[in-house]
């Protein structure tokens, strides 16, 4: 296969370039872009009113602690376990599921610290893949881009069950449970545990139980992918509905957090995978082929994210401040949503507007088209998914009206089909 | 109560199968069937131990006052603590006055990492008249220190080198051998280590170089082989580096002791600048974990060296996507640290001389228990112990002598005889020779040798854990 062609020839002469990541690239055109008046609504990354990152007081406030902890010699930078952090996953899995949740109690649960949503997803991917064989993952549609990528990896298929209906911008509830009830058993089916990425549809709460009854029957296998708890509603435990839902099935699941959003930790990729098992000893030989599979992509995972948050989680008065200042985030958002939706009743922005309030999180699917996207950007230098995705996070009260009145000319020129 | 607290141990340690099962999957007699029955977990295998694992274990669980761990693959004082360097805590404060005057945050980092942490690091490994650098064919990208390192290469051998196996050293670090199967890469050893001498074994492994088919893989520690300590002279590494050019193979250099071995930063990175000169492609992985104190940072980088500036841009552009779909971009804060210290002068400077600080008292260890050895007239040629270089040393002891060492003296080592010189201190040195002379004399080892002649395989039945790394986890 390899000739002596290759003594002189690259061995990467026939590497593609590949595309650059759709999300990521907003950001990257973005920060290219020179206008004075641009508007970063891409990557999803909450700011403040004056479009500044935040980083939480009690965060800054845990990393003091932490330096003079090291300071003291009380810890250092040795090796992590592989499983992580256990005062932080342990605290951050009780976070989700609460102080009465059964599995918990039964020490039913399989938890490792990750690396934030991505490596909690991957590692997922990888327990089914080896563990799982023949089973299907299916993900809502649409879904957060790099789903669709992950699961591959690691041989798994991927499927789409109905989810959005751009018809009302909201949840096509009976398409879903049809999709669901289609589904072989034993397949996987990943929810978001709220703030749906990047629709903003959640099911209701009476939904979500009828979601979970379908799922429990056809003996379906869900995968909760959790990145908005607090920040979705302004409530930890409102937004930890379905995944304590879920957990007191009495079924097995999966159950992926990260604290990049909530915690405002992002680069710093802290994030907690659970695995809950029909008992405590399965979930005991699962944790020791987890650390394999960890071991072979990066040892073990970094310290000072997980230090921070569980600093927080495990002191009751950091705890309370820190859901406070979620609150503030969530706040904010829901805030933004009101003013945008406000000014685009006041310019008359042909369409229907309500999904701008009624859809949940950090994102909102305006229902823009591709080609109007385009109009936003390159005319008003306002910055996107093409999928017409906003990140309500990038605004403020004055460039909601800007974001309007820019969205009413591209919708006024290239109006929908 | 005895016969049930012994059944129940029977069940935890050999789970029953679907067919026969005492209490696993019986449905309660008196309601519904649990719909946890049956877990879809089941068939899953308690993975082995840790070897490593357990000489920690075994080590925390000994009381005895003159307990000595040397299978520890981190730097310890002399005092046998941690040490969290000074350059590094005063980066850390600079963060975070940083942080506080808005200059950062902690937002997402690019795909590929922190530009002005690799690119430094880069130079710092291959200097700064590095041919492919300065005609911009090296691609380098941040990483989770060198296991994340080489599970990138691994993705790239695996995409882009289809067909091609990795030829790793015998013996190895562990995980070597367990990283790269999981990107579909097969792994081969070639000859590296000779017991009898407790040396290299050149000539093998110059033959095994001129077997590999070409566009093969191989695996060179850049400095401070782990775990045996041996490395090629610079004339040897001439040797090899012919070979594999010749050959057109393909290296992927493993740098995790760079200043370390021997305290000179350039000095040990001979290799790596001798082999980017060679105008061939390769692999480079390099962590900070040991030299810089950051291990449970996760702070690495992965560099290709490509044919040209263009392959090189496209390849990071397929590499960004094997870590968007592993862990989206790497951890900020090591990267960040090693930032700081790499680019101020200052700094730099003053790092180096930690660095050179703990190379020495490892090197200091070396000569002393080579001296104790020698004091106590311990049968056997101990050279080896003051030739090999880095954290490690191949003691050449059988697991026979080995477990005299642990139960006699407390003295805790993994089974293939590799102790680390990190762990010891002056005052443990005679204690240790003088041990070592007393397992020898009461299990000689075999005819081949002096002491390393029995050396098993360190291979062996594949723990995948062997290796220093998880040294102290709990």
């Amino acid at each position: 296969f390899f000739s002596t062609r290759s003594r002189t020839m690259s061995t990467f002469a026939a590497v593609q370039q590949a595309p650059v990541d759709a999300i990521l690239g907003v950001t990257i055109a973005f920060q290219k872009c020179t206008a004075e008046n641009k508007l970063n609504l891409g990557v999803g990354a909450y700011r403040d009113e004056n479009g500044k990152p935040w980083v939480l007081p009690t965060v800054k406030a845990a990393e003091q602690d932490l330096f003079a902890q090291q300071e003291a010699g009380k810890i250092n930078k040795e090796y992590l376990p592989i499983d992580g952090v256990p005062d932080f996953y342990n605290s951050a899995v009780k976070l989700m599921l609460g102080d009465d949740c059964t599995p918990l109690k039964e020490g039913r649960n399989c938890t490792v610290q990750c690396l934030s949503g991505t490596g909690g997803l991957r590692l997922g991917a990888a327990i089914m893949g080896r563990y799982m064989k023949g089973a299907d993952i299916y993900i809502p549609s649409p879904t957060w881009g790099n789903h669709k990528a992950i699961f591959p990896q690691e041989g798994v298929t991927v499927k789409e069950y109905t989810y959005y209906d751009p018809a009302t911008c909201g949840l096509n509830f009976d398409g879903m449970i049809k999709d669901l009830q289609a589904m072989p058993a034993k397949s996987v089916v990943l929810l978001h545990a709220c703030a749906h990425n990047p629709t903003g549809v959640d099911p209701t709460e009476e939904q979500w139980k009828e979601i979970a009854k379908v799922i429990k029957e056809k003996q379906l296998f869900p995968m909760l992918d959790s990145a908005y708890q607090g920040f979705a509603s302004g409530d930890f435990d409102k937004d930890a509905f379905a995944c304590r839902h879920f957990a007191e099935l009495g079924i097995e699941m999966m159950l992926i957090q990260s604290f990049a959003k909530n915690m405002g930790l992002y680069g710093e990729r802290c994030g907690a995978f659970t695995v809950i098992c029909a008992d405590a000893e399965t979930a005991n030989r699962l944790k020791s082929q987890l650390k394999i599979i960890i071991r072979t992509t990066y040892s073990s995972p970094p310290g000072y994210g997980a230090r921070i948050c569980s600093t927080i989680l495990n002191d009751p008065a950091r705890l309370s401040a820190w859901k406070a200042e979620v609150k503030s985030m969530a706040d904010r958002i829901i805030q933004m949503r009101k003013d945008l939706y406000d000014a685009l009743k006041a310019n008359g922005c042909p369409g229907t507007w309500e999904h701008v309030v009624n859809q949940i999180g950090m994102f909102t699917f305006t229902g823009m088209k591709p080609q109007q996207v385009s109009i936003l950007t390159d005319k008003f230098n306002v910055f996107l998914t093409k999928d017409g995705r906003i990140s309500m996070a990038g605004l403020n009260t004055a460039k909601c009206k800007y974001l309007a009145d820019a969205m009413k000319a591209a919708i006024t020129e290239s109006p929908d089909a | 109560k005895y016969l049930a607290d012994a059944m129940k141990d029977a069940i935890l340690t050999v789970p029953s199968t679907k067919t026969s099962s005492p209490g696993s999957s019986l449905p309660d007699a008196n309601g519904p069937a649990s719909p946890l029955e049956g877990s879809l977990f089941a068939d899953v295998a308690m993975a082995p131990p840790d070897a490593i694992l357990g000489v920690t274990q075994a080590f925390r669980a000994s009381t005895s006052p003159d307990k000595l761990n040397l299978g520890v693959g981190a730097y310890r004082s002399e005092e046998g603590t941690p040490w969290v360097l000074p350059t590094v805590k005063a980066a850390e404060a600079k963060l975070l006055e940083m942080q506080e005057a808005g200059k950062i945050n902690k937002e997402y980092l690019p795909i590929d990492g922190i530009p002005e942490f690799y690119n430094a690091a880069l130079k710092l490994m291959l200097g700064d008249n590095c041919t492919p650098v300065k005609e911009g064919r090296a691609c380098s990208v941040q990483c989770l220190s060198g296991t994340g390192g080489l599970r990138l290469a691994a993705a790239c051998i695996g995409a882009f080198q289809k067909g091609a196996t990795i030829y790793v050293p015998n013996p190895t670090w562990g995980n070597h051998n367990n990283i790269f199967p999981k990107e579909g890469v097969p792994v081969q050893k070639y000859t590296y280590y000779k017991p009898e001498t407790c040396g290299l074994d050149f000539e093998g492994m110059c033959a095994d170089l001129n077997k590999m088919p070409s566009g093969s893989v191989v695996l060179l520690h850049a400095c401070a082989h782990n775990p045996t300590g041996v490395d090629p002279t610079e004339e040897q590494w001439k040797e090899i580096a012919k070979i594999v050019k010749e050959r057109g193979l393909v290296p992927l250099i493993d740098s995790a002791y760079q200043g370390f071995a021997s305290g000179d930063f350039d000095k040990d990175a001979w290799a790596c600048r001798y082999f980017a000169e060679l105008g061939i492609e390769l692999y480079l992985v390099q962590s900070f974990a040991k030299n810089m104190g950051l291990y449970g940072e996760r702070t690495g980088l992965m560099t290709v060296i490509c044919k040209d500036e263009d392959n090189a841009n496209r390849l990071r552009s397929q590499i960004k996507p094997f870590i968007r779909t592993m862990y989206s971009s790497p951890p900020a804060h090591g990267a960040r640290i090693a930032e700081l210290i790499l680019n101020d002068p200052e700094q730099l400077s003053a790092w180096k001389k930690e660095v050179k600080v703990m190379a020495d008292r490892i090197i200091k260890m070396r000569k002393l228990l080579f001296q104790a050895l020698k004091d106590n007239g311990c049968p056997g040629n101990w050279d080896h112990v003051v030739n090999q270089i880095g954290m490690f040393t191949f003691t050449g002891l059988n697991p026979e002598q080995v477990e005299i060492l642990t139960k006699k003296y407390q003295i805790f080592l993994t089974k293939d005889g590799r102790i680390s010189m990190a762990g010891l201190s002056e005052s443990k040195c005679k204690y240790l020779a003088d041990a070592m002379k007393d397992a020898i004399l009461t299990v000689p080892s075999t005819k081949t040798s002096s002491p390393g002649s029995s050396l098993p395989d360190a291979n062996g039945p594949a723990s995948p854990l062997e290796g220093s790394l998880f040294a102290d986890v709990a």
